[in-house]
């Protein structure tokens, strides 16, 4: 037994003192810590801008960490925060950010934090659409857009032309009418779409200038209640639920879960993220092209602008002084243009300066690459109205959760559309409540 | 004299369960109280306030329809788990047990399973159905059936029940296999002797001298649907379509570390652990009545 004590006691001297080491060791060299959400080829491109970012200078370390998905990531983050072992920057995606506005206690405002350090910080030359989603209502910057991305209508040009379809569809009746055509071309669906909430009621509704809810969206109060239980919004979901049947349209599954079917040529069109243009282009092995997402020309005339999706960088408090220096001078090496039009090109991310979208342009990307700017333009078809600059609610990622529920309740017909969207209004109001409540 | 050195206090019982009660403590008695203490505040993600709300957290769980949802979907879970894993592998059991030849490689085979984690077993139950790259699905759509547990909450819960069944069949077998080893061979030649066929012996002898081993294992089996299937449903359907596959333990996960509402997740896993605490003194105190040992 004595033993055993000793053993034990003399363990946890060596992990003191191993973990006394690691901290004289971190002080050394002033890392910066960066955790992520970017798994896969995309991790290797985050890993190289910062081995580019580090090879610039000597002062400064910036150590990108991959924490898994955007909502671990996230999560990873705030638990680091209670244990007062947080990262430097963390990257949230945008669904995160009115929790991350709330904890004001926890998050150092970029613009605030490049002011602090001495780094000019010009927020005229990031794209309206992208930056005013991380604005205040007074118009500060309050993380780093990094990775932007915006849903597109995806389609398999070898398919079109199979089934005899002249011209990428426009409106909502002209993705059924090629659906239809694909289908008796012998596909097994028309098409299918991913990240659900985002693509079909989000961008939806600012694509069709329609409030998601009161007091703009979220962005002038947290005493928001969502009002996307609308008759548009049932109408797409109704559709969308009678195209299931006659598999017009088929389910695969949240999030990215359904990119099979389209690189399987199981489907002709698929809805999701610009960003699945390097996944698409590795795995496609047909001919494929992007255009802008289908409306209905009855609800609205012209398509507004959608809105941006993807993740931004947010710096945390609680670190030395010195270190935000270095964090200044790295956000700036990560907006210059041609970091982010070399991001842009590899990924499918839209560009987020107008600087990298002109060094894209001037490099002819888009020529060599038809389609790979309608994000880009779509994003900018018009000035944003309240309705289309973005949302800013908060528990947002599980309302998002919720919504989905509702969608897939409706796709196999266990509700019907105006049922499980005032349903997903309700129970979305409630977690508003409650975090209205929780950061009073 | 002697009874005092008899009766003399030593430190060592003491010291030797001292890991034990510390364990306990650190690992159970540490974070349940915190979880309790947690279910009763109003707290946001980062900890920066954190306010007292007395049982409003369960207030608001109990006046939700969606937890009761989840609860009636526990329920088929656990139970039809249960009933698989131990039904199977009672007749895997009394099968390896009467073989001769090739026995260990039996056994062999059928406890590898138990090797696998949960999340490992998920994984590969989700390729092998996945509707659109899936074997089996490629064949049950080829027979003209639809697969596509993405969409239909049945076939979702199905294949769940499956998985998390197939995972704990190793893990009966072996318990039950031991158990009818231990029941004296004579007893069942002389039954054999009176002319009772081998179903005939299996219900009147084998069943009821194992009951002790089957009550173990459904204490084991209940407490392993309720809580240790989380890697399962995490990689198969993550609580979807529509919540159809959100057991309880999962909606746990998805209210605090997804959706990060800390004060209702921790009343959730309160409630839980209220729930397995009733049901195992339950088990104890009626269904071991009728055990015999």
């Amino acid at each position: 037994m004595r033993k055993s004590v000793k053993a034990i006691s003399m363990a946890m001297v060596m992990a003191a003192l191993m973990l006394g080491i690691q901290i004289t060791d971190s002080q050394a060299a002033t890392e910066i810590q960066w955790w992520h959400a970017m798994g896969g080829v995309n991790g290797e491109r985050v890993n190289k801008i910062a081995d580019d970012f580090n090879a610039t200078q000597k002062e400064f370390k910036v150590v990108p960490v991959y924490k898994g998905n955007y909502t671990e990531t996230m999560t990873a983050a705030i638990a680091a925060f209670r244990a007062k072992k947080q990262p430097h920057i963390v990257q949230v995606f945008e669904v995160g950010t009115a929790t991350m506005m709330a904890a004001k206690g926890a998050v150092y405002p970029v613009e605030q934090m490049m002011n602090d350090s001495g780094v000019k910080l010009d927020k005229s030359a990031f794209l309206p659409a992208v930056i005013s989603y991380y604005q205040t209502p007074k118009g500060e910057l309050l993380s780093m857009p990094f990775n932007s991305s915006t849903p597109v209508l995806w389609y398999n040009m070898d398919a079109f032309a199979k089934a005899g379809i002249k011209e990428p569809p426009k409106t909502w009746p002209e993705v059924e009418a090629a659906s239809q055509k694909l289908l008796k071309a012998g596909f097994k669906s028309g098409f299918s779409f991913g990240w659900q909430s985002w693509v079909m009621v989000e961008n939806f509704s600012s694509w069709h200038n329609l409030a998601l809810g009161t007091k703009e969206n979220g962005f002038a109060g947290l005493n928001t209640e969502f009002t996307f239980n609308n008759d548009s919004v049932k109408r797409i979901m109704g559709d969308v639920a009678k195209w299931q049947k006659s598999k017009v349209f088929d389910y695969g599954g949240r999030r990215g879960d359904s990119l099979p079917k389209f690189t399987n040529a199981e489907c002709g069109m698929w809805l999701n993220s610009s960003a699945y243009y390097g996944g698409i282009k590795k795995q496609a092995k047909f001919k494929f092209s992007q255009t802008m997402l289908p409306f209905y020309p009855d609800i609205i005339a012209k398509p507004q602008n959608s809105i941006i999706g993807g993740a931004t960088l947010w710096v945390l408090k609680g670190h030395p002084k010195g270190d935000y220096k270095g964090i200044a001078q790295f956000m700036n090496y990560l907006s210059s243009p041609e970091v982010q039009a070399w991001w842009h090109q590899e990924t499918g991310y839209v560009p987020i300066t107008t600087a990298a979208y002109e060094l894209s342009k001037k490099q002819g990307f888009y020529e060599k690459n038809p389609g790979t700017d309608t994000a880009i333009k779509q994003l900018s078809l018009n000035t944003p109205t309240p309705n289309s600059r973005g949302l800013r609610f908060g528990n947002f990622v599980q309302i998002r959760d919720i919504i989905n529920e509702e969608m897939e309740a409706v796709w196999n017909g266990t509700k019907d559309a105006s049922l499980a969207m005032d349903d997903a209004v309700k129970r979305g109001n409630k977690l508003l409540r409650k975090f209205e409540k929780a950061n009073k | 004299m002697l009874k005092r050195t008899h009766f003399n206090p030593s430190p060592l019982p003491y010291l030797l369960v001292t890991p034990q009660i510390l364990i306990t403590i650190i690992f159970f008695i540490w974070p349940a109280s915190q979880a309790v203490f947690q279910s009763l505040l109003v707290e946001d993600a980062f900890g920066l306030k954190t306010e007292f709300v007395w049982f409003d957290n369960f207030i608001e769980l109990f006046s939700d329809q969606i937890y009761f949802n989840s609860f009636g979907k526990t329920i088929v879970f656990s139970s039809l788990v249960a009933f698989l894993s131990l039904g199977t592998a009672l007749i895997l059991a009394a099968t390896a047990d009467r073989i001769v030849r090739g026995a260990t490689t039996y056994r062999t085979l059928l406890i590898w399973p138990y090797a696998v984690a949960p999340v490992v077993a998920g994984t590969l139950w989700m390729f092998i159905f996945d509707p659109t790259l899936g074997i089996v699905a490629y064949m049950l759509d080829m027979m003209g059936y639809d697969w596509n547990h993405r969409l239909n909450g049945n076939q979702a819960m199905a294949l769940i029940i499956f998985a998390a069944s197939w995972k704990q069949i190793s893990y009966n077998f072996l318990f039950f296999l031991a158990g009818m080893q231990a029941i004296p061979k004579s007893l069942t030649e002389a039954a054999a002797i009176d002319g009772a066929g081998p179903a005939w012996r299996f219900w009147t002898i084998i069943f009821p001298l194992l009951s002790p081993t089957t009550f173990f294992l459904l204490v084991m089996n209940i407490v392993y649907a309720f809580f240790e299937t989380f890697g399962i449903v995490h990689a198969v359907t993550k609580g979807g379509p529509a919540g159809a596959t959100e057991i309880m333990v999962y909606k746990v996960y998805n209210d605090g570390f997804i959706g990060l509402d800390l004060g209702g997740s921790a009343a959730q896993s309160v409630v839980l652990m209220v729930i397995v605490i009733t049901l195992t003194v339950i088990q104890f105190r009626y269904i071991e009545r009728k055990v015999e040992y």
